[in-house]
């Protein structure tokens, strides 16, 4: 464990400096051994299955360990390499992706491609044997301090929408790209928007098959649905055994607030339901590994700790009462404003990696069966 | 590690999936509900022949000594069956309770036979679910007073009753010569599983355990039954979640199916995020239980707490799916709704389990630490 970790953002002055020190350790992770657990030992991985990369995420989390910083690559985009990518592209990019010597981000939405994400225009055309990219992505994770991108472009413009599409692998350094801060809710810039202005990209960076980079892009969206929750349950065990402590504390009518019996009803909901996210996590993962990839049931984890979580900071406010609103830099706000901060975060839960109504939609028509409803 | 079930499991699942919508069909369910008791001797000679009377109990009573998982695959197809009559009551209430007891195993011989069927009478007009609330005093051998919404009497001839004498609290049998036992129906929402007024007039009781004894088999015994309760549940749900999908694949308004619209769609995507989350839940605590984990009573009352409200909520949902035809008599989906709310009640509802948890996890540093 690194010294100097105390939660979110705690190990440096701004952003970057933050990054840093994130990437610095993810390098002695690898060198110890432990990125990729569930990646293929030639490709520098543990050869472990999923079930047990899901209990090392969970470890780290239990010990209050820094985020790796490379977790896009790590749990998305590196599986979509592995089960897409080509021999050279497999030992190009992965083991550095393990080593956070390059850091990965995710080029899929659009300013008119969200949701409906198979309507995007972000368009490429070969030139001399190399792609020519144009066009704008948002919503677009660690931008600013991505190596490479995993490009979703439309390479088809007369074939239907989903089936025009092609994922491109580009290097962040090219000319004609650029990284702009997006500045969300809570006052953080996590996000950026990217532009891509004539970027030329070589053709053996196509991950799958050109024009096949709906199915491509599809895993990668599973494989986020069902590993984003992996080891998140940790997390909220231990902001809602915070709670508690601070609810053994804090007055409230002349005795501690645990002892509220309308809280008390609303703590022990909040429990039983990250108890019950653990167990579908676990169910869920025991699938995966029985089928080798994420279906689209990843869709009800997704659900479940989104808005779980949107319940539970709200709990957390009412917990802690009127000084709850108060963020860092209040002598009387909890834990340097983390509750207000994760009050703001959690409304963003519900919309990231696809919002509650896309995974309804998608759990009614590819779980349930019923009609394509669009 | 194993975190699905286990190819025996599956066998079993399979097999009460076919025995209970087969010997048991909802026909034969509405039938049977507008009889006193729900009890009909050839379907209860047809369980007992294939041995689910003896599921959990050991060989040596004549029972097939499978687990507590098992107990939970038996009884979450009996819920999506709808079973009715005296099997809940007799095997997985007023025979766990048996078997908790070191003088109570004799009788389970009757019950693995299907020659007894058996209830619990535990609440009076307390209505408390914890033994403490029970006010029944023990005199000379003879139990008076008037235990409530004890289920399936009508049916029972072996009769468990819990009271008190000196402070303590016991577990007795109740011999039952009829001149002093007064068995009334209490109408109610769940006619598969009818409750009774039972009241004694110094009628003769052998007691079975008191004290220490007698709260330690009553605990096993409720948390066991609330397990098998809350299995139960989850196939209730998954039986409304399937009609309700049915339906929505069939009926059209519009011009098309209603499973066409989002918003058919999402109450049905709703129905099966609380179906498979009472589901992990009821097999985490049945799990739990057999394997004597720390944290087994808590994770019952998650389960129990859970899906209380989920069973309800499903039925809602289903019920709204199924527009007009879903509040008609005609449609099955009532008895679920019905059963739903029996469900809730017994054992305890939401609130009542969350209390126990919050005595473990709010109040409890230790027990609050990460499993």
């Amino acid at each position: 464990m690194p010294s100097g970790w105390e939660g979110r953002n705690s190990a440096g002055e701004s952003m970057e400096e933050n990054f840093a020190y994130l990437r610095a350790w993810q390098k002695r992770v690898h060198q110890g051994g432990w990125a990729g657990v569930s990646w293929p030992r030639e490709y520098g991985g543990r050869g472990a299955t999923l079930i047990e990369q899901v209990i090392f995420t969970e470890e780290m989390a239990r010990a209050g360990a820094p985020p790796l910083a490379n977790v896009l690559g790590l749990t998305l985009i590196g599986p979509t390499i592995i089960a897409h990518g080509t021999e050279t592209q497999k030992q190009r990019f992965l083991s550095r992706i393990l080593s956070a010597e390059e850091i990965w981000c995710q080029g899929f939405s659009e300013p008119n491609a969200g949701s409906d994400l198979a309507n995007l225009s972000t368009e490429a055309h070969l030139e001399d044997g190399r792609f020519v990219v144009n066009g704008q992505k948002v919503w677009t994770s660690l931008g600013w301090a991505a190596d490479w991108c995993e490009l979703v472009v439309r390479t088809d413009a007369s074939a239907a929408k989903h089936s025009g599409l092609t994922v491109l692998l580009v290097d962040m350094r090219s000319p004609g790209v650029e990284v702009r801060p997006l500045r969300q809710m809570t006052g953080e810039s996590e996000f950026n928007e990217l532009f891509f202005h004539d970027v030329r990209v070589p053709a053996e960076n196509v991950l799958g098959a050109v024009n096949d980079g709906w199915n491509v892009a599809l895993g990668t969206l599973m494989h986020e649905r069902a590993t984003l929750g992996a080891g998140l349950h940790v997390l909220y065990k231990r902001q809602f055994e915070r709670l508690v402590e601070l609810a053994q504390t804090i007055d409230r009518h002349g005795a501690p607030a645990s002892r509220d019996p309308v809280l008390r009803q609303k703590l022990a909901q909040i429990y039983s339901e990250i108890e019950i996210m653990r167990l579908n996590q676990i169910r869920s993962i025991s699938r995966v590994n029985h089928h080798g990839t994420p279906g689209p049931e990843s869709s009800l984890q997704k659900l479940f700790w989104s808005e779980l979580n949107q319940r539970f900071q709200q709990v957390a406010q009412e917990v802690l009462g009127p000084f709850s609103q108060l963020e860092n830099g209040s002598e009387f706000a909890f834990d340097h404003g983390q509750w207000a901060y994760s009050y703001l975060r959690a409304r963003g839960n519900t919309i990231e990696a696809g919002t509650s109504e896309i995974q309804r939609n998608i759990i009614g028509r590819f779980v349930l069966g019923l009609p394509r409803s669009y | 590690m194993q975190f699905g079930l286990t190819d025996t499991q599956q066998m079993l699942k399979h097999e009460a999936r076919r025995f209970f919508p087969a010997e048991c069909p909802i026909s034969e369910v509405r039938r049977l509900m507008e009889i006193d008791g729900a009890y009909d001797q050839g379907l209860w000679r047809k369980i007992v022949e294939h041995g689910w009377t003896g599921i959990i109990f050991d060989e040596e009573h004549g029972g097939m000594g499978l687990g507590l998982v098992e107990m939970a695959v038996a009884a979450e197809e009996m819920g999506r069956a709808l079973l009715p009559g005296p099997y809940f009551s007799t095997v997985f209430v007023a025979g766990n309770l048996l078997n908790a007891l070191p003088q109570g195993r004799s009788r389970l011989k009757a019950i693995c036979e299907g020659r007894a069927r058996a209830t619990l009478a535990m609440l009076e007009e307390s209505a408390c679910w914890e033994p403490d609330g029970v006010g029944m005093v023990l005199k000379n051998g003879r139990l008076s007073g008037t235990k409530l919404l004890v289920p399936d009497a009508a049916a029972a001839d072996l009769l468990l009753c819990v009271a008190r004498s000196g402070g303590e609290v016991l577990v007795a049998q109740v011999c039952s010569p009829a001149d002093r036992i007064r068995i009334r129906r209490m109408p109610s929402l769940d006619r598969t599983r009818q409750l009774y007024s039972v009241a004694f007039d110094e009628a003769p009781a052998e007691v079975l355990a008191r004290g220490e004894g007698a709260q330690a088999a009553l605990d096993r015994a409720m948390d066991i039954a609330t397990v098998a309760l809350v299995a139960e549940m989850v196939g209730g749900m998954q039986r409304i979640l399937e009609l309700s999908v049915e339906y929505a694949k069939t009926r059209r308004q519009f011009g098309k199916p209603i499973g066409q619209f989002q918003s058919v769609q999402h109450q049905c995507a709703d129905m099966l995020l609380l179906t498979e989350s009472s589901r992990s839940a009821a097999y985490y605590a049945a799990w739990a239980l057999n394997e004597g984990t720390a944290d087994a009573r808590t994770a019952v009352s998650v389960a129990k707490a859970y899906a209380s409200e989920a069973y309800r909520e499903v039925g809602n949902r289903g019920i709204q799916v199924h527009g007009g035809m879903g509040f008609t008599w005609e449609n099955d989906i009532h008895l679920y709704y019905r059963r739903a709310k029996a469900s809730e009640i017994a054992f305890g509802d939401a609130a009542f389990h969350r209390e126990r948890i919050a005595r473990t996890v709010v109040d409890g540093r230790a027990a609050a630490q990460i499993a």
